[in-house]
């Protein structure tokens, strides 16, 4: 079977750690995915930019609807997610607005984030 | 020729917004180009009054902000050890005069992406491309500086972050975007339309700003939207001294004084009405414009052409369907035909969840039973409306009706 594992938290929680725990979580996070890996249950993963950086785009009527912000609904459920390779936002949310369930829900759109270097032990952030 | 400080000065005006536009295509960054246009006028403030002023000086002044912007790209490069960042290079770089023109358009398109909040791009469009500074945007606008600052480095932040891109979209998405570009310029509009009663604010009139925006968008976009919200803004504005009586009291189109009504705008807006019906399809604001056209060309409010009203509502509602479009086409037809059936339209929208608690239908209710003598359904209709709004002037107007009564 495959699975999705899904990551959600309280962005509060990150803005507010410190600088180190941050940078720890990170690293953290590369040598878990790198752990998944050597065991052969990773198949793929991103992190995402804050929510600041969210688009949604809903198909009405043939018509595309594009807002700022992450999906306001809270009537619906994730139902899956795409990765998608585009020039810029513009052709990414365009991309999106093919995918056929926005026709009937929202697609957020959000870059993704580049997780940072992995530091070797013993040097510093 | 020398640079004496006042030319200078005319040159800041007339080239700054320009060469910061294509500073930002070339630079990639906002900030940095903001920075290198400051950079490049100081350069020319010294350099000019001794070399002589350049040939053509709005390139120059691209050219050199242009090297201080990557200077600043490669002080802060080798600050941060980041070798990778890629420089943008001179050769691949495009200082044609096409491009050139170009980058008001894709600033424009930027500063109104839809990825933005609406408040954002008006803050955006007003600082970037009205060049107005971040409090004369808070003091038109009537909210703090800090506020409008603080959107406008969301908003910087998020075009960075997300990739939205400095670019006039592609043109088979470019229907799909045009409207955004006239939403924000038709808010720039009425934002200034409807603030211009409030004690003379400042002196920044942002429906001048919203009028040479489109200007320079017919300019470089000859669409007929583009030519129909400049005709529905010049036709709108033409009536602004007649809209309010000496109290500063609303008036409605029909008691209006139509001498003071400004003809020669009226004309200018007849004339980009013109350009945009003969573009099809005809839109939006081709079709509102076409309304106050009609009103515009009324000697007399008892001349108005209400059966054309009534079918460019038609077209408007079929197009653009609406609660609030459906409760100006019920007016019009209670005006062309008769109270009764305007009220039994009206009666069918009170039922709706967006409009029975909108003042606007019972107002007009109210208005339609006056004209029918039946005064005390009137009456309550008013008082309903008074209910609705916490808006003064309109309060004021409706007292003034019941009153009346």
């Amino acid at each position: 079977m495959k699975y999705a594992a899904l990551v959600y938290y309280q962005e509060q929680l990150i803005n507010a750690m410190s600088e180190q725990a941050w940078h720890d979580l990170n690293q953290e996070c590369i040598a878990g995915v790198e752990r998944l890996s050597a065991q052969g249950n990773y198949l793929a993963g991103e992190a995402l930019q804050s929510i600041d950086t969210a688009t949604t785009v809903r198909v009405r009527n043939g018509e595309t609807v594009i807002t700022d912000g992450p999906f306001a609904e809270t009537k619906e459920q994730l139902a899956g997610f795409y990765l998608l390779e585009a020039r810029d936002l513009n052709e990414a949310l365009q991309l999106a607005s093919r995918i056929p369930p926005a026709r009937l829900g929202s697609i957020e759109v959000r870059p993704i984030r580049e997780l940072p270097p992995k530091t070797q032990p013993g040097e510093s952030s | 020729m020398r640079a004496h400080p006042s030319l200078l000065d005319a040159l800041y005006r007339t080239h700054a917004r320009r060469v910061q536009a294509t500073l930002i295509r070339l630079l990639g960054d906002f900030e940095l180009a903001e920075e290198a246009v400051q950079d490049a006028f100081a350069a020319a403030a010294q350099q000019w009054p001794v070399k002589g002023t350049p040939d053509n000086p709005q390139a120059w002044l691209i050219r050199t902000g242009y090297h201080c912007g990557i200077n600043q790209i490669r002080q802060r490069s080798t600050a941060r050890r980041r070798a990778h960042l890629l420089l943008p290079s001179e050769e691949t770089q495009e200082f044609d005069d096409a491009a050139i023109q170009d980058d008001s358009l894709r600033l424009l398109f930027t500063c109104c992406h839809p990825s933005l909040s609406l408040e954002a791009r008006l803050a955006l469009t007003l600082r970037e491309m009205c060049g107005l500074t971040t409090e004369q945007v808070a003091s038109a606008l009537l909210i703090k500086p800090s506020t409008v600052a603080q959107r406008i480095v969301r908003a910087k932040r998020k075009i960075r972050d997300a990739h939205i891109p400095y670019a006039v979209p592609a043109s088979e998405t470019l229907p799909q975007r045009l409207p955004d570009v006239l939403q924000i310029i038709y808010l720039v509009f009425n934002e200034g339309y409807s603030s211009s009663s409030g004690a003379a604010v400042v002196d920044i009139s942002l429906t001048r700003e919203a009028l040479r925006l489109g200007e320079e968008l017919a300019a470089l976009l000859p669409q007929g939207e583009v030519f129909g919200l400049m005709a529905l803004m010049l036709l709108t504005n033409a009536r602004r001294d007649a809209r309010q009586d000496n109290q500063g009291e609303l008036v409605t189109l029909e008691a209006q004084d139509r001498g003071l009504w400004h003809q020669a705008e009226i004309c200018t807006g007849i004339e980009w009405l013109e350009h945009a019906l003969a573009l099809t399809p005809v839109g939006f604001y081709t079709l509102q414009a076409s309304i106050a056209a009609v009103h515009a060309q009324a000697l007399r409010p008892e001349h108005t052409d209400w059966a054309r009203i009534v079918r460019l509502y038609d077209a408007l509602c079929r197009s653009y369907p609406s609660p609030v479009l459906t409760l100006n086409r019920a007016v019009a037809v209670a005006m062309h035909d008769s109270p009764a059936t305007g009220l039994s339209l009206l009666d069918e929208l009170a039922h709706h969840p967006q409009l029975s608690r909108y003042y606007l239908l019972h107002a007009a209710q109210a208005d339609l039973l006056r004209r029918q003598g039946k005064s005390d359904a009137a009456r309550d209709a008013y008082q309903k409306a008074l209910t609705l709004t916490t808006q003064d002037p309109e309060k004021r107007f409706l007292i003034s009706k019941l009153a009346e009564l």
